[in-house]
């Protein structure tokens, strides 16, 4: 697990939270803090989070990961969940991509998702490169996989399997 | 007018729906055909229960008990269950569970696009996110209705043996009750009846391009959003809720 900068800093603390799942990002960079609004003088610091999937269990130690951070530096933490607008994996920021691919995962394709389109036979309608080598030529093994954020794909050149960020 | 307990009644529909879904999806876990699909209807669950957790605790807080999603989830009795039958009906053979499915994420897709506008805040939020979930959900089931309909001669049987199985468990999600049609006038909610098109619609494509046919049902559950239940429910409750009754405010 990467190290969380102890900068002092409620605001860099709390966006520096790691995802517990994919601990390469942090909440900042998976795009779920929307809001971190520091109150000086009441030490309050108020905090609006929208998560990625209904069911994500990662969730609840996020959260309590923030409020560890909050009181660590001796503040009260009001801590709001909102669902709308609903998060999307255009909000992962380019750093947060680019650790994705570092950590072996490829980041979800820009612009939402690949369903919702007419029926067919569209597996090879995307083009995702392998984290591993950096080749084109994948397909898609299911579009579930180990979490409910990632899909599973395997490399026609390299032959790994990997996972990829899902785009919504 | 919609009243507070018509809102409640139409929300803990929605909510049980998703989660009585979310626990018979998750009977596949190890009985799929295949690792990915252990992980594929695993994860449709999850996202289910996860829809269910939020809607009940909105239920909670609209019909004025103050009861938790635990609570409402683990300790209301089978009548007290809002569910249709289809969700609640016993898993079979993994065609019955495609066909299943097809139907239940296309009814949703539709769903949560009309309650993304919804006067209740957290209804509108939950369908926000929850109608990127479904998407991908009736993809996956549509893809294995392709795969199996227009498969071998033994896949296309046993698919449309499915269809014919699950038939006589549809209307029933598509028919309005007095607590959705309280909740679509009051803005809340939206008259099931008018999600058939769009989800028949889609069906109707992917059962075509499989090369099956969409049987007529020639029988009709009713009555799940009534709280009448048929047997297999109150065997899927002792399942799901005794851990909870067993060990009352058990946490890990």
């Amino acid at each position: 697990m990467s190290a969380v900068p102890r900068t002092g800093d409620v605001r860099e603390e709390i966006c520096a939270v790691p995802d517990p799942e994919l601990p390469v990002l942090s909440i900042a960079d998976l795009g779920i803090v929307r809001e971190v609004a520091v109150d000086e003088p009441s030490r309050r610091v108020r905090v609006v989070v929208t998560p990625t999937f209904s069911g994500c269990p990662a969730m609840e130690v996020i959260e309590s990961d923030i409020r560890a951070a909050a009181t660590r530096l001796g503040y009260q933490l009001d801590l709001v969940t909102r669902l709308s607008p609903p998060w999307t994996s255009d909000w992962v920021s380019d750093e947060g991509r680019e650790a994705l691919r570092r950590f072996g995962i490829a980041p979800a394709s820009a612009g939402g998702p690949r369903v919702g389109g007419p029926v067919g036979v569209h597996l090879a309608a995307r083009s995702v490169a392998c984290p591993h080598c950096g080749s084109a030529d994948t397909e898609e093994v299911s579009p579930f996989g180990s979490t409910a954020c990632k899909a599973q794909r395997r490399c026609r050149s390299c032959a790994e399997p990997f996972d990829e960020f899902k785009a919504v | 007018m919609s009243t507070t307990s018509d809102t409640a009644a139409y929300v803990l529909g929605l909510a049980d729906d998703a989660l009585v879904y979310s626990h018979r999806l998750g009977e596949w876990v190890a009985r799929a055909p295949q690792i990915e699909e252990d992980l594929a209807l695993a994860n449709i669950g999850l996202d289910l229960l996860g829809q269910a957790r939020r809607l009940l605790t909105r239920v909670g807080e609209l019909d004025g008990t103050g009861r938790d999603e635990d609570e409402l989830a683990y300790f209301r009795d089978e009548r007290e269950f809002r569910c249709v039958h289809l969700v609640e009906a016993p898993r079979s053979d993994f065609g019955f569970e495609i066909a299943r499915l097809l139907w239940f994420a296309s009814y949703q897709v539709e769903l949560y696009d009309g309650l993304r506008h919804s006067v209740d805040p957290v209804v509108a939020g939950v369908a926000a996110t929850a109608a990127k979930e479904v998407a991908y959900h009736r993809d996956h089931a549509s893809q294995w209705v392709l795969r199996l309909g227009d498969g071998t001669d033994e896949s296309h049987l046993r698919m449309q043996q499915a269809l014919v199985a699950v038939a006589p468990y549809v209307p029933e999600l598509f028919a309005d009750d007095a607590a959705s049609v309280a909740a679509a006038q009051g803005g809340v909610g939206v008259r099931p009846s008018t999600l058939w098109g769009g989800a028949s619609a889609h069906v109707q494509t992917v059962v075509r391009r499989a090369t099956l046919e969409l049987p007529e049902p020639e029988r009709m559950t009713t009555g799940g959003r009534a709280g009448i239940h048929s047997t297999p429910m109150g065997f899927m409750l002792a399942e799901m809720q005794h851990l909870a009754r067993s060990h009352p405010g058990a946490v890990w």
